[in-house]
């Protein structure tokens, strides 16, 4: 057994703590730093609930070790509402009901998320070939593609300078 | 789940990751991107005492055409496959592949050498670079052996090489002129392994099939090459009854194992169909269209 300090930045926070080499990124998440939006779901790096962005990319942060997260930088959930106002892809996700019960969701927009960085303006196919590592049990897929489409042109009119 | 214990390594140079894998030796496994090998270790499958992460190596990120061939440095991951301008305009194969490996989440941090050097034939690159006639580059304490593609599957999840050696690249031929591929893949959902999968890269010389290499995915238990099915195809004029016949021989040379993906008749004539799509489009490219 080996036990390790790393220090990482999250949603702009730099933090130092000593973790075992076997700690799971998503355990290291919740448990020591409390960010419990990071879900998890099916534990078989099957279903993307746990993503999060490592270094601006989608990961599922239950299939890397928090050891191997040394100076990255990473972003859950927690970090989008920026000063109480929704991000674009959560106000997408309300005003589009892109969401039932709400499990997959935080993996679901830090995925969407990392896909808009690289794809500003995707199309439906892009967007559905983009998210398909997330499964949602609820919504059947086409209210998360429309929220993600809203959140893309206001991203986009925003960069615009359009607000 | 928790993965089993272990002692975590990092190192910095490729000679240090060698020279760990020295010390060690028996007791220490390669950590690349960590999408087979982490799942294993949660579900205690696999419980190495000492990890040796190579992602810290990015000296062996790199996707290149260097002289006669494609150089593919092993710690690439398959994302950076799938955006490369390269691959997809001179090796459609790889592109094909490089889309439908596991999901995009799991392409993020899956490499093209970890994908290899599993040798689970349920993965996809085996049968790609066993359809491109592919050479493994191993590095070891004593220098830098190639092993052609042919003979680095040794049996399931087994390779042809030493505990001391790590996979460092994979070259890919450059295609010649008139060349195509095509990888076609039926699974279940995105994420799932295939239920039969076939790779093809062929040439062609007039209306003939001058060389033609298959490979298929999880329908035995070492990745294979589909040599009856080749046979089929060299030195024939294309027609519709040459490309059935490859795809028969190969429903026939092929050794599916029965799950929940399907019967043995099933995944053996799913093959016959991924075999023919596949080698329809590898001439549809050949002759210079998508």
């Amino acid at each position: 057994m080996s036990n390790h300090e790393i220090t990482l930045t999250i949603n702009g926070e730099t933090v130092t703590r000593t973790v075992e080499a076997r700690t799971l990124l998503v355990h290291f998440i919740r448990e020591d730093l409390s960010l419990t939006g990071t879900h998890i779901g099916c534990d078989t790096t099957s279903c993307g609930a746990c993503t999060v962005l490592v270094d601006g990319k989608p990961v599922k942060s239950c299939t890397m070790f928090a050891v191997q997260a040394e100076g990255a930088d990473i972003e859950t959930i927690e970090s989008l509402a920026a000063g109480g106002s929704l991000h674009p892809l959560q106000e997408g996700f309300w005003e589009k009901h892109g969401l039932q019960c709400g499990y997959c969701t935080p993996g679901m927009i830090m995925s969407a998320k990392g896909f808009l960085a690289e794809h500003p303006n995707p199309t439906e196919d892009e967007i559905r070939h983009g998210i398909s590592g997330n499964l949602c049990r609820c919504t059947g897929y086409n209210k998360i593609v429309e929220a993600i489409q809203y959140a893309a042109e206001k991203l986009q009119s925003a960069e615009a300078g359009g607000e | 789940m928790i993965p089993g214990a272990f002692d975590y390594h990092s190192p910095r140079t490729l000679d240090e990751a060698l020279s760990l894998l020295q010390k060690h030796a028996g007791e220490a496994k390669i950590l690349a991107g960590g999408q087979s090998l982490i799942p294993a270790m949660r579900f205690r499958l696999a419980m190495p005492p000492i990890l040796v992460d190579i992602n810290r190596l990015d000296d062996l990120r790199y996707v290149e055409e260097r002289g006669d061939h494609l150089a593919i440095g092993a710690m690439t991951r398959e994302h950076a496959l799938e955006d490369s301008q390269v691959v997809r305009s001179s090796y459609p194969l790889l592109h094909d592949t490089a889309r439908v490996i596991a999901d995009p989440l799991v392409r993020n941090q899956a490499t093209v050498g970890g994908n290899i050097a599993h040798a689970d034939p349920a993965n996809d690159h085996p049968a790609t670079m066993l359809a491109y006639h592919a050479t493994v580059i191993a590095k070891g304490p004593s220098g830098e052996r190639k092993i052609p593609i042919d003979d680095f599957f040794t049996g399931l999840f087994e390779n042809a090489m030493k505990e001391d050696e790590i996979l460092t690249e994979i070259r890919i031929p450059k295609p010649g002129a008139n060349s195509g591929g095509a990888y076609t893949k039926l699974e279940r959902k995105v994420g799932d392994y295939a239920i039969s999968a076939a790779a093809v890269q062929l040439r062609l010389d007039g209306g003939t099939i001058a060389e033609a290499r298959i490979g298929l995915t999880n329908v035995s238990a070492v990745p294979m090459r589909a040599r009856a099915a080749e046979a089929e195809l060299l030195g024939k004029s294309v027609s519709d009854a040459v490309i059935e016949a490859a795809g028969k021989a190969a429903a026939g040379e092929c050794d599916p194992s029965p799950d929940l993906r399907g019967t043995i008749e099933y995944k053996r004539d799913m093959t016959r169909v991924m075999v023919k799509r596949s080698i329809h489009k590898a001439i549809a490219r050949a002759k210079g269209g998508n």
